[in-house]
């Protein structure tokens, strides 16, 4: 620790740290553009100049030069910084002169109006006149892809767009043409960003020059809702917060959570928006004559009950898509209790993964920090890029750390960082196993990660393949296993149980046929074959809809509070943040109204009450943003059969369609075509 | 400096020749693994050379796959030197020296030259065989005015000499590389002025001379504007 004097404040700093940050702790405000605490330090923008005491005498610019290059003074004095001395005020002053040199004031037509770092720190640093006279630098706009618009006559060179796109992101995408006055930033010859986290450039930009396209002249900031919630688009559980006004959802951004997503978000997470409002159910529907009409709840309700008394328990059956929450799972899995089927399952894809197990098995029990303190990754039927990728950029960060080999099993990607490419199949994952190749360097890591997609889980050998993956991955006192799961709802449903019970059908067993009723909440993903009366309850007209016979209006994840855990087994909170359209409502509600009109009436009334319910039978879920302690994963109970050959093949193969309010979206639509016209330009 | 865009008439593909792919490799080795972009460049460089001194969008790409870069990393280097010539400029580049000294003797004389035998800046002649451009300062001061044609160094030039200059090379004759006024590199010019050798330099006799120069001058003007009072 080193002390130094913040104006006049005597502070003690880790030597490592930068003016700006030691300045921060003792609580003086340092204006910046460039510096940006999750990227590499640029000290372009001159914004964050001090005076400095015990370094060069003139103002310095404080995010680049770290405490460690201050001298003490020559009686042994503290190094000092001041920040509201006459030079700061006047260095300060100039540089937001030049910065405003070229700026447009355009803020009146500027969408970053409100919430600009360029404005908020002119009102507060900048003197309330011009003195340049001239024209000003015209810049022409770039096309840097469908979620990212650009304004770059507002552009001040700040390069955290570049710098995130290089680093965080991985692609490269931005960068930085020209030279002096003519430094441009544009993407190579205006092609389309090709980050499945571009959409951050948005945020990360000070001034009004990228901007997110979509939202592009639809609100102001200071007229949104704000509502703090959590994203369900992947199985990481980003923290988001969604914007509205009145009924309607206007954006969605990230939240900063170091544990799970940083301060990143996917551009699904964040562009679904206008999916939110297309292609949605507001109102029952019930098929006759083979064509859908629409109906009344009473109808709809009056229909199930028909058709559920008249059928056997064991010929009824509920399955639990992707996007559904624990309290309506909950409610789901007690109304078939109450109905006495054991035909339950919340794995629609047909995952391999069993919670009597222990909650070990389906977690990604190293955590998404963990991984930065990993030695050695191996990826097994999956690419964390399209089915997390905000995880994949924590692995990028460990990455670029070095000293991390990274292996990979099943289809070859580009992930954003080196990996080794070891293979196809099951057979090079034993041959890991064994210690050969790369698996030699893999058995010497003391703190291992095997990431294993669903990929590799949900095929007939998932379980011997899970058996071996885990094997390979523990060490004492760490257990590297990894499952990535690609839906938010799949570790809450098994972490419930919602798995058969005895002598019951999974999921793909009721889909063939094998019972008379389905229950269907929100499953879009499976194919369910001609026979079963089914009944869809969701949010949006997908396939789901299509097949079914009765259709229940859901809530979206915007519209309900709800519990989501995340891949790591973090239990999160989701907050409303509008209200479902028509007459749709929140799933718990629609299920304890139906159960009472199928005669099997849930023992809850109110949200709350349903929590108290779930609570008591399940108190891990009380643990809000925590990962509940979970008994170590015991290898005897692991199966010990011997996988197939079939090569694996990933869960996710286009990253932008996967659940139905994506697929309802027009953006994402748009970005998946681009996407596809990257693959098939790479192919050729 | 202005704007500087790719040509709108790029080749379809560009390829290294054997011996410069050989440079090249030899260049790359130079680095440690992991640090191949340092090679950059002498790469870019070199494909200028072999691409008649004009960088072609196929060449940045194909340094950029060599490296192992994204092409915005080698798109930036090629944009920010503008060494890089991004647009035709001809079989011959004439690059001329517009800076202090060099405009004091008579650059403004020979950019005239360029401008009536070749045309407006950055355009290529229409005989194909020239562009020029105004660049700053070249570093052969003591040979000014002057210009750099492709690799080389042509000084001392008067519009004279220079048109000369320019129809040698467009016919294909040989030319003189340097001085064209026939010195050595930069020594001084035959039989004119005191030179480092001067006797008077070293013997005190010039201590104070240009100030008793500037006074005599002043007081001179001094003179002249009072008689023209009277």
């Amino acid at each position: 620790m080193t002390k130094v004097l913040v104006d006049g404040k005597e502070i003690d700093v880790p030597p490592e740290y930068t003016l700006l940050q030691a300045c921060e702790q003792a609580g003086a405000e340092i204006p910046r553009f460039c510096f940006h605490e999750r990227l590499s330090i640029a000290g372009n923008c001159r914004m964050c100049l001090i005076e400095v005491k015990g370094g060069p005498p003139k103002p310095q610019a404080s995010c680049a030069m770290s405490v460690r290059d201050l001298r003490p003074g020559p009686n042994g004095e503290p190094p000092a910084m001041f920040t509201n001395t006459p030079m700061v005020k006047k260095a300060r002053e100039g540089v937001m002169e030049f910065l405003l040199i070229n700026h447009p004031l355009d803020c009146p037509i500027c969408d970053q109006g409100g919430e600009c770092d360029l404005q908020d720190q002119a009102m507060a640093f900048g003197v309330d006149s011009s003195r340049y006279g001239e024209n000003k630098r015209a810049v022409e706009d770039k096309y840097i892809g469908p979620l990212v618009k650009t304004s770059m006559n507002r552009c001040i060179h700040c390069t955290r767009c570049v710098r995130f796109t290089a680093e965080v992101a991985g692609t490269g995408d931005m960068g930085a043409i020209g030279r002096g006055e003519d430094m441009e930033i544009t993407t190579y010859l205006e092609s389309a960003m090709t980050s499945e986290l571009q959409g951050n450039i948005a945020d990360l930009c000070p001034v009004g020059a990228l901007l997110p396209a979509p939202q592009s002249f639809r609100a102001r900031s200071w007229e949104l809702q704000k509502t703090q919630t959590i994203d369900v688009m992947d199985a990481v559980g980003s923290a988001i917060r969604v914007d509205t006004r009145g009924r309607e959802v206007m954006r969605i951004l990230p939240r900063v959570n170091e544990a799970v997503n940083e301060e990143w978000i996917s551009d699904k997470t964040r562009q679904i928006v206008d999916g939110l409002k297309t292609q949605r159910l507001d109102r029952p529907y019930l098929r006759e004559n083979g064509k859908l009409r629409p109906a009344t709840w009473q109808e709809a309700f009056a229909a199930i009950a028909a058709k559920v008394k008249a059928t056997p328990p064991a010929r009824i059956g509920a399955i639990a898509g992707d996007l559904a929450s624990v309290e309506e799972i909950f409610a789901l899995k007690s109304l078939m209790e109450s109905i006495g089927s054991p035909n339950v399952d919340g794995r629609q894809d047909g995952a391999r993964l069993d919670p009597k197990l222990g909650r070990a098995s389906y977690i990604f029990n190293a955590t998404i920090a963990g991984i930065e303190d990993a030695d050695a990754l191996l990826i097994v039927g999956s690419n964390p890029r399209r089915e997390a990728a905000v995880l994949n950029a924590r692995i990028r960060k460990r990455f670029l750390r070095g000293a991390f080999p990274i292996g990979l099993i099943g289809e070859a990607a580009d992930l954003t960082y080196a990996a080794q490419y070891l293979g196809a199949g099951p057979e090079t994952l034993a041959d890991v196993a064994a210690g050969k190749g790369f698996g030699d360097i893999f058995s010497k890591a003391k703190k291992p990660l095997v990431i294993v997609g669903q990929g590799a889980l949900a095929r007939e050998d998932g379980a011997a393949i899970l058996a071996l993956a885990a094997r390979l991955g523990a060490r004492d006192g760490w257990n590297g296993l990894c499952v990535l799961h690609t839906a938010a709802a799949r570790v809450g449903a098994l972490d419930l149980g919602f798995t058969p019970g005895a002598g019951g059908l999974d999921a793909s067993a009721m889909a063939k046929g094998g019972v008379d009723v389905l229950f269907n909440l929100g499953a879009d993903e499976i194919q369910i074959a001609p026979g079963p009366f089914v009944i869809y309850q969701g949010s949006h007209g997908d396939a789901g809809a299509h097949r079914a016979d009765v259709i229940l209006p859901g809530a979206a994840y915007t519209e309900k509070s709800g519990t989501w855990v995340n891949t790591e087994g973090r239990v999160q909170l989701g907050d409303r943040a509008a209200f479902p359209p028509g007459a749709a409502r929140e799933d718990w509600a629609i299920l304890r109204a139906l159960s009472e009109a199928i005669g099997h009436k849930l023992p809850f009334d109110s949200l709350n009450a349903l929590r108290v319910a779930l609570y008591r039978a399940h108190p891990m879920f009380a643990l809000v943003d925590a990962i509940p302690e979970s008994p170590a994963l015991d290898m005897a109970f692991l199966s010990t059969a011997s996988p197939g050959k079939a090569a694996f093949a990933n869960a996710v193969g286009d990253f932008y369609l996967t659940n139905p309010i994506a697929r309802a979206s027009a953006v994402m639509a748009q970005c998946s075509a681009l996407a596809r016209g990257r693959a098939r330009q790479a192919a050729e | 400096m202005s704007v500087r865009r790719l040509a709108e008439n790029q080749p379809a593909t560009f390829a290294f020749t054997p011996e410069n792919e050989a440079w090249a490799a030899r260049e790359i080795a130079k680095y440690p693994p992991g640090r191949q972009a340092s090679a950059i460049i002498p790469l870019l460089w070199r494909a200028q050379a072999q691409h008649d001194y004009w960088l072609p969008k196929p060449a940045i790409e194909k340094v950029a796959e060599m490296l192992g870069m994204p092409y915005i990393r080698a798109l930036e280097i090629a944009t920010f030197y503008s060494m890089f010539n991004l647009e035709p400029v001809g079989k011959y580049f004439v690059q001329l020296c517009g800076t202090t000294p060099c405009m004091l003797r008579g650059s403004g004389d020979i950019a005239k030259v360029c401008g009536d035998r070749i045309g407006p800046q950055r355009k290529v002649s229409a005989d194909g065989n020239f562009a020029w451009l105004e660049v700053e300062c070249l570093g052969a001061c003591c040979n000014a005015p002057m210009v750099q044609i492709n690799d080389d160094y042509y000084e001392d030039l008067t519009p004279e000499s220079f048109g000369k200059l320019l129809d040698d090379l467009a016919a294909g004759r040989p030319v003189r590389k340097g001085s064209q006024t026939g010195r050595v590199s930069s020594e001084p010019e035959p039989g004119k002025g005191p030179t480092l050798l001067d006797p008077a330099l070293y013997d005190g006799s010039l201590v104070g001379a240009f100030n008793q120069r500037v006074a005599e001058s002043v007081a001179a003007a001094a003179a002249a504007a009072a008689q023209a009072k009277k």
